[in-house]
């Protein structure tokens, strides 16, 4: 056993209402630069829909993630050979259009425009070549609530084993949101696709980053990730990332992404997993076993033979601590209605989702949907959003775990229905499912309330405890560009002097080239 | 001095040392800066042919040249190969690759100049640096008739007067009175090519030296940790 902590986020697509607060503060913070205006580290995707970039959940198309070979975990696009042979052209790679071509207005002509009896129109000017563009054909939400007819989203991958054609009818059209960011996997396929050991995983937080430094361009990780969540900026030639917005995490801060969100839908927190089980639990035979052997990974914090261990792998007292009040190991652990994103991509993403209910409730008072014997919960298979659907998207196409969550969070509405309404506790749904009053109090509170300390649990990283000079870290944390993002010093340099008439601190906090990796490498 | 002894025997080592030293500047304090500069991007369109010839070809010529003018002369006697032979062997792959080369170069170089994307993202030294490339290629390729026209008359001269200049240089014994008795045609192949050394560090070129081998031989999963390990 090896305790690891890892820092995950749950979304309760229940609650999302799809009003981008989430990707607009998002690109505010980290990406309204140039080569990356079109790059969206936080998105949200109406589904069904193809999604951005287009199609990315087609792994028949873009090659992501891991596939089993040969009875072994590989790369889906190749091994490390074929991506040297590929590395001139990366057949992979998806096009800027493929995500959509960055666009502004000329807003100027609003106001420059001579007199004319026509109103002026501001036309839109692409962000890559300055030109006038004459129509813009995509966008990074193009089919935002459903728009466009059914057979451009029918090629949604979600669809697959479906007779979609029934849902093309007005009548049985469903629709939710996905937001998506980096899932900052266990067994990432960006990190492993990188050529320049560029992109690394943090052992600390487990959050993914991609080295500026280091990187040089070779766009094997913008291909590797099936999330297609890393981005190639077209005027630095370097990969970004989401990069968990670290630098408020390292201060007990939740991301912006989540501390923005209007519908409190996110959720942060730590989870530990056994760090010995990685390797078995992505080589899974079945895909539609992924989802249990990534929860089986992950170890009881209360457990003393756990504590133990944890802190023998230098997680400390305060870690142990957020791991026991995390909400993510409530909602995926304990209440099991929390899943993770296309396990069958293998990367084992740590950003889990609480599935959507349909708006079913006023039918289910009207009984005008099939119920269980208990005459309260509707049929799974009566809701609007299929099923079928929804576990190719969370479970890899296998319907019972999301067909027992679905329940489980309708029989916590139907007992505090009965809290409230009636006056008096009917406990009848929660037998049916299983669950205690507690239990359901308890969801009830992350879920419905959902205050700000349920949802965020987030340990700080205690750089004052490793830093000996911890002051030396000010101006060199966070993203910059040119070559501010290093100290500029290297063991060799031709010129190691620094400038001595400026200030600077007695001792640089190392370079992440000189930090080491697990095994005591150097980089 | 003439203007023999100053390209061939002092501009040679001007264009080294740049290339040496200023590599060595750039990857010391310029790290962000040292990329591929991939266009594929904006722009796939051709670029599974176009990039796959040009690069296959320029690395074949490149060690072609290596091969032959830099290893010693007594290797390939050694190895029972007569300066003829060689010299037909340098011609035929030369041409294959130096064509291969040219098709996807000029692919790229068209790319880069008439396709809207690439062109208004292209810096000043990307134009300049595969319109450099080319010339020295078309001006390597225009070589060959008169390495034919020696090989013909089996007369291995130049192709050995060329080789043992690039010892002396490469020995810090210039002999540029040796490139006195080639082909002007060589002569400015050669100015061209020492220049592409001369401005290496100032170019996208710089990817070549990290070609990402190291990947071959690494675990897929990296994990950087902060805490100081013994």
């Amino acid at each position: 056993m090896k305790i690891r902590a890892q820092f995950a986020m749950v979304f309760n697509l229940d609650k999302c209402i799809g009003c981008h607060t989430c990707s607009v503060t998002c690109k505010n913070v980290w990406t309204n630069r140039k080569g990356v205006e079109y790059a969206w580290f936080n998105n949200v995707e109406s589904k069904p829909g193809i999604g951005y970039p287009k199609e990315w959940e087609n792994q028949d198309k873009w090659k992501g993630g891991w596939t089993k070979l040969n009875g072994k975990l590989e790369l889906k696009a190749g091994g490390r050979l074929k991506k040297i042979v590929q590395i001139f052209s990366n057949p992979n790679l998806p096009e800027i259009d493929d995500y959509y071509e960055p666009f502004t207005y000329d807003y100027a002509r609003l106001q420059n425009a001579p007199l004319s009896e026509a109103a002026p129109t501001a036309r839109p000017v692409s962000q890559i070549t300055g030109e006038k563009m004459d129509k813009i054909t995509w966008g990074p939400n193009w089919e935002d609530d459903l728009a466009g007819e059914f057979a451009s989203r029918a090629r949604d991958k979600n669809f697959s084993n479906m007779e979609k054609e029934m849902y093309k009818q007005f009548e049985n059209t469903f629709h939710m949101y996905l937001p998506r960011i980096c899932n900052h996997c266990i067994n990432p396929a960006c990190v492993a696709s990188c050529p320049s050991g560029a992109l690394y995983k943090r052992e600390e937080d487990g959050i993914v980053l991609a080295d500026q430094d280091r990187c040089r361009g070779w766009r094997m990780c913008i291909s590797g990730c099936p999330y297609k969540k890393v981005f190639f900026n077209w005027e630095s030639s370097k990969a970004e990332k989401c990069v968990g917005c670290y630098p408020r995490v390292e201060n007990g801060m939740p991301t912006v992404c989540s501390e923005s969100c209007v519908g409190r839908i996110r959720y942060n927190g730590i989870i530990l997993y056994d760090a010995d089980k990685v390797s078995a639990a992505a080589s899974a035979d079945n895909v539609q076993d992924l989802y249990q052997e990534h929860l089986d990974m992950f170890v009881d914090p209360f457990d003393p033979a756990v504590i133990e261990q944890a802190k023998k792998d230098g997680i400390t007292d305060d870690w142990i601590l957020a791991a026991q009040k995390s909400p993510i190991y409530k909602m995926a652990v304990q209440w099991k209605i929390a899943f993770p994103l296309h396990p069958e991509y293998r990367t084992l993403p740590m950003i889990w989702y609480v599935p959507p209910l349909s708006p079913v409730q006023s039918q289910i008072d009207q009984k005008a949907l099939p119920t269980e014997a208990d005459g309260v919960i509707p049929k799974a298979s009566a809701m609007r959003l299929p099923v079928k659907y929804l576990a190719n998207l969370m479970t890899a196409g296998k319907e019972q775990p999301i067909v027992d969550a679905l329940n489980r969070m309708i029989a916590m509405r139907s007992y505090q229905r009965s809290v409230h309404v009636e006056g008096t506790p009917d406990t009848r749904a929660l037998d049916a499912v299983g669950m205690t009053e507690d239990m359901a109090k308890e969801m009830y509170r992350y879920l419905a309330i959902a205050n700000y300390e349920d949802r965020f649990v987030i340990p700080t990283s205690k750089e004052e405890m490793r830093l000996e000079d911890y002051h030396g870290f000010q101006g060199q944390a966070g993203f910059s560009f040119g070559s501010a993002s290093s100290v500029g010093i290297s063991p060799n340099s031709l010129f190691p002097e620094r400038r001595k008439e400026s200030m600077e601190p007695r001792k640089p906090v190392p370079h992440a080239d000189e930090m080491h990796d697990v095994t005591g490498e150097r980089y | 001095m003439s203007l023999t002894n100053l390209i061939f025997g002092v501009y040679p080592y001007i264009a080294l040392t740049v290339f040496v030293i200023g590599s060595w500047i750039r990857y010391d304090n310029e790290q962000y800066t040292w990329k591929t500069d991939s266009s594929q991007l904006l722009s796939k369109q051709g670029m599974m042919l176009a990039s796959n010839l040009f690069h296959v070809g320029i690395i074949m010529i490149f060690f072609g040249h290596f091969a032959g003018l830099v290893l010693p002369h007594g290797l390939w006697l050694g190895l029972g190969i007569s300066d003829l032979a060689h010299q037909w062997i340098a011609i035929i792959a030369g041409v294959i690759f130096g064509i291969m080369c040219l098709v996807g170069g000029s692919m790229l170089w068209y790319r880069r100049m008439y396709n809207p994307r690439v062109r208004i993202n292209s810096r000043r030294s990307d134009v300049f640096i595969i319109t450099w490339l080319m010339a020295t290629l078309i001006l390597g390729l225009l070589t060959v008739p008169f390495s034919i026209g020696h090989a013909a008359k089996g007369d291995p001269a130049v192709m050995l007067a060329l080789a043992e200049w690039v010892k002396s240089i490469l020995l810090l014994n210039p002999q540029p009175e040796l490139m006195t008795k080639v082909d002007p045609i060589f002569r400015a192949h050669i100015f061209f090519g020492m220049t592409v050394f001369l401005v290496f560090p100032f170019t996208r070129l710089v990817h070549i030296l990290t070609a990402p081998f190291s990947y071959l031989t690494r675990a897929y999963q990296i994990v950087r940790t902060k805490r100081r390990l013994a």
